[in-house]
């Protein structure tokens, strides 16, 4: 039981080890959580009876902890971690407590106990193809439906019989917060604190502190003392030969970059996203410096938005500006028409001379370390053909602007 | 190592410290099985805090390593004087001869050396370079390590137990994680604040006490505040109003006069801030003055 359990972590990409596993399993083996320890008088737990008997859930809800503080080292998959609990786990408590109390663990080695349905649920279970299947058609789901829904067979809701919802007949059901109907109020596991910590939602108010440190780290490059080898032979020598150490400190490596965004229209949220984002981090940067577009770089570019056609910067001035140990990172959706790309007057705008992806070459090989921060989804990516363009610009170089994309990307430019 | 013989240590809060029922639960499995056990959680929960309220309850020396950004792992486990040595031997001390006496112990030393289980706090291990957990994962494991210059080798004489506290500045390896144990202490509910309150100041007027927490959730939970207020600060607050004898009303904020609450400096901690709090109170009272 506990072997299945910890497969789903792993599937669902929570990243746990054989040896937390067995590290968990001892910890069991120990009585770490057993009411019979309890019963000795050594655990008195804050808001716990400490005589003995542990009301019923209380014994799940502590397994729950252990194994947490145990498998899941980051409180950014505390989320995905409680989703997988509750599935594996909801509607099983009893028989699992039962096997708690029991202490032989060697049962749940083997796979004796799927949660507690009957072999023609079982069977039922591969229907929709398992675990990884089922998670990955709920995740579509979920994207598909976007308002409240009840009863019905397909939609993500509550009372029907669709395999993802609440209090639904589906013996694979995955259960969305809410609560089930004979049991206590939410468990801990339900409330989903930790949904907000999860780096693979995008960037938002919340977790921008998290990508400013991330920049952060990828600003600051070694500040040690190092030994001043000249400094310290010429104040000995000055010295008449008593030693005398001199440190000096490690050159600060500040990182120069040069910031393009893709601005009006959808863009204009995301952007201000970023810009919060890097003006924050502009400390740490020794040069940073901004520029705006729209849609795709051509010949020029501005930096006042409200002066966008009084004040423009030709790119070839640009080029000429700033030197190659610049780093060029370029936040845009890139969903436009392809023409706007690759044809001679497909801008927009204005009319362009040259395609927009002449100029992204040569902006390209003016500044080799690049990145494209791109705020769409990486499974649309495919299916919009001016993305794919781009990215073959950009050499496959395009990160999502998510915590995850954004460490993808400096790591990419160091 | 020599475990046998060392009571099992439990932990389960103290009289200055509430710890929640699944904090115990980390703590204890982290000394049942040996493991560190690495905090985390927003600034001023009480993290450090955490480690040596352990110490005192479990009555075991406790040894503080800092960690900055400057720190390597080596100063943990000894460092070896080069500089002094050489001057020594300038001057002719007759001390030169033996290395040894250039070894300095570090923290992690210290703490394997103790007679008894000791508590060792790897604190803020973040601010380090990003190698340096790295670099302790064989003393970490195996709670031993060599000291090169001497050729000795350096065994726990008992598995400390291990804190180790993180801000979330850098990401710690997997392979660190890998050791350790792992919690995450949330910011504490209305319930569990009184709780920790009652703790630091017993005999609180109830009224002032439910006054100033009323006021301290209201302010946490204002859009936009740059640094929300945390325990230690809300402790350090009530600490003030006691001292000032601030009555209850004063902290009210539904009433017309409403102000910013006395001695906000020890809740807010930048102008921002201050400035979107007084802008929010104008709007209030604007928006209940009857027309």
């Amino acid at each position: 039981m506990l072997i299945r359990f910890f497969l789903m972590l792993r599937v669902a990409g929570v990243p746990v080890s054989v040896t937390e596993f067995l590290a968990l399993l001892e910890a069991l083996a120990k009585g770490l959580i057993s009411p019979i320890e309890a019963a000795t008088g050594t655990v008195t737990f804050a808001g716990s009876d400490a005589k003995g008997t542990v009301p019923s859930g209380e014994l799940t809800e502590r397994f729950y902890w252990l194994a947490r503080s145990i498998l899941v080292k980051d409180e950014r998959h505390f989320d995905r971690f409680d989703r997988v609990f509750a599935a594996h786990f909801n509607g099983a408590e009893t028989a699992f407590e039962a096997l708690l109390a029991s202490e032989v663990p060697a049962d749940w080695l083997r796979n004796s106990l799927v949660l507690n349905l009957t072999a023609e649920e079982q069977a039922r279970i591969q229907s929709l193809g398992g675990w990884e299947a089922l998670m990955e058609t709920l995740r579509q789901r979920l994207e598909e439906q976007e308002s409240r829904h009840e009863g019905g067979n397909k939609w993500i809701g509550t009372g029907g019989t669709s395999p993802f919802g609440n209090a639904g007949y589906n013996p694979e059901g995955v259960r969305i917060g809410g609560t089930g109907g004979n049991r206590r109020a939410v468990k801990v596991w339900e409330r989903r604190e930790f949904a907000n910590l999860d780096e693979a939602a995008g960037l938002g108010r919340r977790n921008v502190k998290l990508a400013l440190r991330r920049l952060r780290r990828f600003a600051r490059q070694g500040a040690a003392d190092t030994l001043d080898l000249e400094g310290t032979i010429d104040s000995t020598a000055r010295r008449a030969g008593l030693l005398d150490i001199r440190m000096v400190p490690e050159r600060h490596n500040a990182v120069k970059l040069l910031l393009f965004l893709d601005i009006g229209g959808s863009m204009d949220e995301h952007v201000r996203t970023c810009e919060e984002l890097f003006a924050a981090a502009r400390s740490e940067f020794k040069h940073l410096e901004h520029y705006y577009f729209h849609n795709f770089v051509y010949e020029s570019v501005w930096k006042d938005n409200r002066r966008r056609n009084a004040e423009r910067t030709p790119l070839p001035q640009l080029m000429r500006t700033y030197g190659r140990d610049y780093r060029l990172v370029i936040v845009g959706d890139a969903t436009m028409s392809p023409y706007e790309i690759l044809q001679p007057g497909g801008s927009i705008e204005h009319w362009n001379e040259e395609p927009g992806a002449a100029w992204m070459k040569r902006l390209l090989a003016t500044f080799p370390r690049h990145a494209w921060l791109n705020p769409e989804p990486p499974d649309r990516w495919e299916l919009t053909p001016s993305i794919r363009i781009t990215r073959e610009l950009v050499e496959d170089r395009m990160f999502p602007l998510t915590l995850v994309g954004l460490d993808q990307a400096m790591r990419s430019l160091q | 190592m020599d475990d046998e013989g060392v009571r099992p240590l439990r932990f389960s809060g103290s009289d200055s410290y509430v710890a929640p029922p699944e904090l115990a639960l980390a703590v204890n499995a982290a000394i049942t099985l040996g493991r560190p056990l690495l905090v985390k959680g927003e600034p001023g929960t009480g993290k450090t805090q955490l480690a040596l309220e352990v110490a005192r309850a479990l009555d075991a020396p406790l040894f503080e390593w800092h960690i900055k950004s400057t720190s390597k792992s080596q100063q943990g486990l000894y460092e070896y004087d080069a500089v002094s040595r050489l001057r020594d031997s300038q001057l002719g001390d007759g001390r030169v001869g033996d290395i040894a006496n250039y070894i300095v112990p570090g923290m992690l030393w210290r703490a394997f050396e103790s007679e008894q289980r000791a508590v060792l706090l790897i604190d803020e291990i973040d601010k380090a370079d990003i190698e340096f957990p790295n670099d302790l994962l064989r003393e970490l494991d195996r709670m031993e390590f060599y000291v090169y210059e001497t050729r000795q080798l350096v065994r726990a004489r008992h598995r400390p137990v291990m804190f180790i506290t993180s801000n979330n500045e850098k990401e710690l390896p997997d392979a660190f994680l890998r050791r350790c144990f792992f919690h995450y202490i949330r910011f504490p509910d209305a319930e569990t604040m009184e709780r920790i309150i009652a703790v630091h100041h017993p005999g609180l007027k109830k009224a002032l006490l439910a006054e100033a927490l009323a006021a301290f959730f209201r302010i946490r939970e204002m859009p936009g505040l740059r640094k929300k207020p945390s325990t230690s600060e809300l402790l350090d607050w009530i600490k003030l109003l006691v001292a000032e004898d601030i009555p209850p009303e004063a902290l009210r904020s539904d009433d017309a006069k409403a102000t910013i609450p006395p001695l906000y400096g020890a809740l807010l901690k930048n102008e921002q801030d201050v400035h979107l709090f007084e802008q929010l109170l104008f709007m209030n009272r604007r928006a209940g003055r009857p027309s």
